[in-house]
């Protein structure tokens, strides 16, 4: 039982970051009808961009409190992630927009080759192994409970709370819903379509590179390849929850961390990934419209 | 974000101020993109501790060409391009066709042809090698995979991102019925393909029913599936480690390759030992392969089936309203699709000698894919210049050994060669998004052959 | 196929249908789409579906084709041979493919990247499928699949002629003018070889001139080629001149049934279409009766 509760610890914290990269997938399909292709390397991205501030500030400032040194890692991480989705956005992908539907996916997948290689090329192939920030662990009823992992899942509830307002209750957010329903509409009701559009490329990057400054003090370490796997099953877990829905990236994102986990935990750890493909494609051809995804009906 | 700003704001200023202030800002979003990336470096000490290297210069080299770039872009490049469009409009379009243009594919096939004995002329038999391996083999293996994918995805509109799968049956098929059972390529070459079209129907059949990127993604989802079975499934395919001293081929079973064998192909023929040999007779045999897809599409194509294809491509419900069966003809387009991937996978386990699950990762897949796309979909000659742009120019890169006099001795250029290859995916697809060749040949027609200009075909939902 | 087959239109007047909807629903979420409607095609008949809009009419229509699974009811096609389907049961290839029910579309849907010759060639994939021996036989150019894909092409420039295409036959289909589409759909749902033609507002959209012919393309299509028609259409000099036998359906339901003239006078139907409560429709009715001249042309 203990071991049962601790896989499914695990397994919340890996979801938390699934869920905030799977975000940024949903919220970009919603709204222009794209996968994002290169969106797991901004993870990544975001990733690297807080190992790198970290360095920095460890060299300058010797004793800076880990709290202070968390916040900027990841205020540099969103910085910088943001404003690569924003020009990626900008160059790549608005020139094709209402083009052939098949030159964004492609436009996508190469700067998804791109970035992950402008990486390797700036910083090395290597692992980037760093020092653990918080290490101290709670026992609480034989459940070890790490700091690391209390944090991830007390900010990956923050930032879905100022999400779901931002998105509900913001004009801002009017303005994407009314974009993702119709877009035509809503340029023709004085929306700026490409400004919201943007926004949405912003938001996504914002919240997949908080996942990245997370994935890195969670497991330490980051490398230019990090964003395939991760991009891969956080797209699982939007469309598991019905992509397009928001609520639907977050428990998509809970639940392919909780089928990650157990399945290593009860199985084996070799087919961890093999489980979540499969449960990826048993959605789609069984229920294409995921767990709370609007069904399609085929117009004739 | 003021650099947004479109042809409304520039009447306000004159085109050099707004070139000006544009150039401001792309220098300011490129420090912003590249300030932690280029300008820092993060690198290992003797303590295996990360540190920091500052490279600020190369930072201002980045910052300085995007902001000049920018400018020039804005203050002349633009205006030129719109001038020559604007000249090119008034001109009447271009009449006949040069003799060139006409007659490429058969020129094409003609310099192919002659290719590794023009290579042996130039470089002798042992410089031929790398004309003939790397470049050679390496850039037809592509065009044969792109043509295979193509009747997937530029024919019946199917979006596959786990083409490579199919090329993994092939390769692991011909790799281990060859060190199992001892049978030869030439009997494994079929049978690779049939394995690889069974496949295509098993993973196609509960697939076909998805529409566009959903079947883009079970796809790629299946791909990865087959690449991790073959890593963890080690007692049959010895996992990471992969599957070595697969076979060579023999010419038809009368000659043979391998050194000590006493028909070898040199020691019949009285030539000095060389492995060039060996390697242009694979050239030759990837080449037939290619030319069978090539000619299997070409023929498929004026036969019912291949026009249903591309009709499905165009509208799938109407294909139903006229009595078609979507599924079925969905499915032989996969597994005809696979089949020619299994051909060229066998291929490439008998001239690796090796395959492991390393050589069949996504980026395989999406490759082949960017091929079939970057040279306009559907078109034979289309995705055979992309392919030759995109692999040869990469492998190209490979030879520039020249440019480590510009960047200093520790530049290695191959280690740009994906970098570039995603970046010239993205330049093509804005700057052509339908693809080198975007027109199509009619299939049959009453009086004269038109060209289907790329403005009326669609790119398929399925 | 061949022009000069036997004429079936002075048959209508033996109960002979071709189609029978019986008791036919079809419900999405709480919405009432069609509610228990029953009517009958006669073979050889035009028959015009009309109402207003949201009247349920390309609904039926998609449950006639096989597009929507009814949730309640029986449509049943009996052929010529007298076989019959019941096409609820069946899916939408099978509709076209073994009832020979063709159909068109509100929103034309033409294969426009392909030329207008090669829709055609599409339209008869069964045919040319089992002449090519499923492509084997064809791949090794076989006499059989040859003469087939001569005939088809004979089929092809028949339908062309017909529907005053032949100049255009090389040229995509997405480059012909809006009317010559509708014409295409409509040969092109014809090299099917149906004996049920289902057109979906086959007039809207077209000039007085085009909507013309297109009368007299379907009463040959009618005579000529011994096929039943089922339309739906908007335009009221097409229905009250070419069909024989109008249904007006309103939400779902159907309100009258008859020849043009009956319907035409039913007060019903008038007040379906000019909207005006039940008590009001005699007053309308004698409104009507003077501005009958109009609305017959």
């Amino acid at each position: 039982m203990e071991y049962f509760i601790q896989q499914l610890v695990n397994g919340l914290t890996l979801g938390s970051i699934y869920s905030l990269i799977a975000i940024g997938y949903t919220m970009v399909y919603g709204i222009i009808g794209m996968i994002n292709f290169a969106h797991g390397d901004i993870f990544m991205l975001g990733g690297f961009a807080a190992l790198i501030t970290f360095l920095m500030l460890t060299s300058v400032f010797v004793g800076l409190p880990v709290v202070i040194l968390v916040l900027i890692m990841i205020a540099a991480a969103m910085l910088t992630a943001s404003l690569w989705n924003w020009t990626i956005e900008k160059v790549a992908y608005r020139p094709l927009r209402g083009s052939f539907r098949l030159a964004p996916l492609i436009t996508a997948i190469g700067m998804s080759i791109a970035i992950s290689n402008f990486i390797q090329v700036t910083q090395g192939p290597r692992n980037k192994p760093i020092p653990p920030l918080v290490s101290s662990v709670y026992n609480i009823f034989g459940i070890a409970i790490s700091l690391k992992q209390l944090i991830i899942m007390l900010l990956t509830v923050i930032l879905l709370a100022t999400f779901w307002y931002i998105v509900n209750k913001t004009s801002l957010g009017r303005a994407q819903r009314a974009t993702e329903q119709d877009r035509k509409m809503a340029a023709l009701l004085g929306i700026d379509v490409d400004r919201t559009i943007s926004v949405t490329f912003i938001m996504g990057a914002g919240l997949a590179a908080v996942a990245g400054t997370m994935y890195l003090m969670y497991y330490g370490v980051t490398v230019f390849t990090d964003g395939f796997i991760p991009g891969v099953k956080a797209f699982t877990a939007a469309v598991l929850g019905g992509i397009g829905s928001l609520p639907g990236a977050v428990l998509g994102g809970l639940l392919i961390g909780l089928i990650e986990s157990l399945w290593s935990a009860y199985f084996t750890i070799d087919y961890k990934d093999v489980a979540t493909f499969s449960i990826l494609a048993i959605v789609l051809i069984f229920k294409p419209s995921g767990i709370l995804g609007r069904p399609e009906v085929e117009k004739v | 974000m003021a650099n947004m700003s479109n042809m409304s704001e520039r009447a306000g200023g004159s085109l050099t101020a707004w070139a000006l202030r544009e150039g401001f800002y792309a220098g300011a979003v490129s420090l912003g993109l590249f300030v932690l990336f280029v300008g820092l470096e993060t690198t290992q000490n003797i303590r295996n501790e990360l540190v920091l290297n500052r490279r600020l210069g190369l930072l201002g080299i980045f910052v300085i060409v995007a902001a000049v770039g920018r400018f020039l872009t804005v203050a002349y490049l633009r205006p030129w391009a719109a001038a020559r469009k604007a000249a090119a409009a008034a001109k009447p379009a271009e009449g006949e066709e040069g003799f060139s243009k006409r007659n490429f594919s058969k020129i094409a096939i003609v310099f192919l042809l002659l290719y590794p004995l023009i290579a042996i002329s130039i470089f002798g038999v042992q410089g031929s090698l790398k004309w003939v391996d790397n470049l050679g083999i390496q850039i037809l293996i592509y065009v044969m995979l792109a043509w295979g994918l193509n009747i997937v995805v530029g024919l019946a509109g199917l979006l596959d991102l786990g083409y490579v799968a199919f090329y993994a049956v092939g390769a692991y098929s011909y790799a281990l019925l060859s060190q199992h059972f001892g049978l030869s390529f030439w009997v494994l070459l079929p049978l690779a393909g049939i394995l690889a079209a069974f496949w295509g129907m098993i993973l196609g059949f509960p697939v076909l029913r998805l529409k566009g990127d959903y079947l883009a993604i079970v796809t790629l989802a299946f791909g990865e599936i087959i690449r991790l079975v073959l890593i963890n499934w080690t007692e049959v395919t010895k996992g990471t480690f992969g599957v070595s001293g697969i076979p060579k081929v023999s010419v038809f079973g009368i000659w043979s390759f391998d050194v000590s064998a006493a028909n070898n192909f040199a020691k019949a023929f009285g030539l000095p030992m060389s492995s060039a040999y060996y390697k242009i007779f694979l050239f030759y045999l990837i080449l037939a392969l290619a030319l069978l897809t090539a000619y299997v599409t070409i023929r498929l194509r004026r036969m019912p089936i291949g026009r249903t294809w591309e009709a499905m491509r165009e509208d799938e419900i109407a294909c139903r309203s006229l009595g078609i069966n979507t599924v079925t003809t969905k499915l032989t387009a996969f597994s005809i699709g696979a089949m020619f991937g299994g051909f060229a996978g066998s291929f490439f386990a008998v001239r690796q000698g090796f395959v492991s699950p390393e050589s069949f990762v996504f980026l395989e897949s999406a490759i082949i894919l960017a091929i079939v796309v970057l040279g306009g979909m559907g078109s034979l000659v289309g995705i055979a210049v992309a392919a030759v742009v995109m692999i040869g120019g990469t492998e190209l890169l490979r030879e520039m050994q020249f440019l480590k006099r510009v960047f200093g001795p520790d530049f290695t250029p191959e280690l740009y060669r994906m970098l570039i290859f995603g970046l010239a995916m993205v330049v093509v697809m804005v700057w052509k998004p339908r693809g080198f060749v975007g027109s199509r040949e009619p299939t049959a027609f009453l009086r004269e052959r038109k060209v289907v200009s790329g403005s009326f075909t669609k790119e398929g939902h399925g | 196929m061949a022009p000069g087959m036997n004429t079936v239109a002075n048959d209508t007047m033996t109960n002979d249908p071709i189609l029978k909807v019986e008791h036919l629903s079809m419900r999405f979420g709480g919405l009432m789409a069609i509610n228990d409607l029953s009517f009958e095609a006669k073979r050889g008949d035009i028959t015009a579906l009309i109402g207003p809009n949201g009247a349920g009419k390309t609904t039926v229509f998609n449950c006639i084709t096989g597009f929507y699974k009814p949730t309640m009811g029986m449509i049943s096609m009996r052929q010529k041979a007298g076989k019959t389907f019941l096409l609820e049961r069946i899916t939408d290839f099978e509709i076209t493919r073994d009832a020979k029910v063709a159909r068109t579309f509100q929103n034309i849907r033409l294969f426009s990247g392909l030329t207008v010759l090669e829709n055609l060639l599409v339209a008869q994939h069964n045919m040319l499928m089992k002449a090519s021996g499923y492509t084997i036989l064809g791949l090794l150019g076989l006499p059989t699949y040859k003469k087939a894909s001569v005939e088809s092409i004979e089929i092809a420039k028949y339908w062309l002629e017909k529907a005053h295409l032949i100049e255009r036959a090389d040229d995509p289909a997405g480059d012909l003018p809006y009317g010559a589409q509708r014409r295409l759909e409509i040969a092109r749902a014809m090299c099917t070889g149906p004996e049920l033609l289902c057109l979906d507002e086959p007039a809207a959209g077209l000039n007085p001139h085009e909507s013309l012919a297109l009368n007299g393309l379907l009463r040959s299509i009618r005579k000529d080629n011994d096929t039943s028609i089922l339309l739906i259409e908007h335009d009221m000099s097409v229905v009250m001149e070419i069909s024989d036998h109008v249904v007006v359906l309103e939400y779902g339901h159907k309100i009258s049934d008859g020849t043009p003239d009956h319907v035409k006078n039913d007060a019903k139907v008038i007040a379906a279409y000019l909207g005006v409560e039940d008590d009001e429709v005699e007053e309308v009715i004698e409104e009507i009766e003077g501005t009958q001249g109009g609305m017959q042309q």
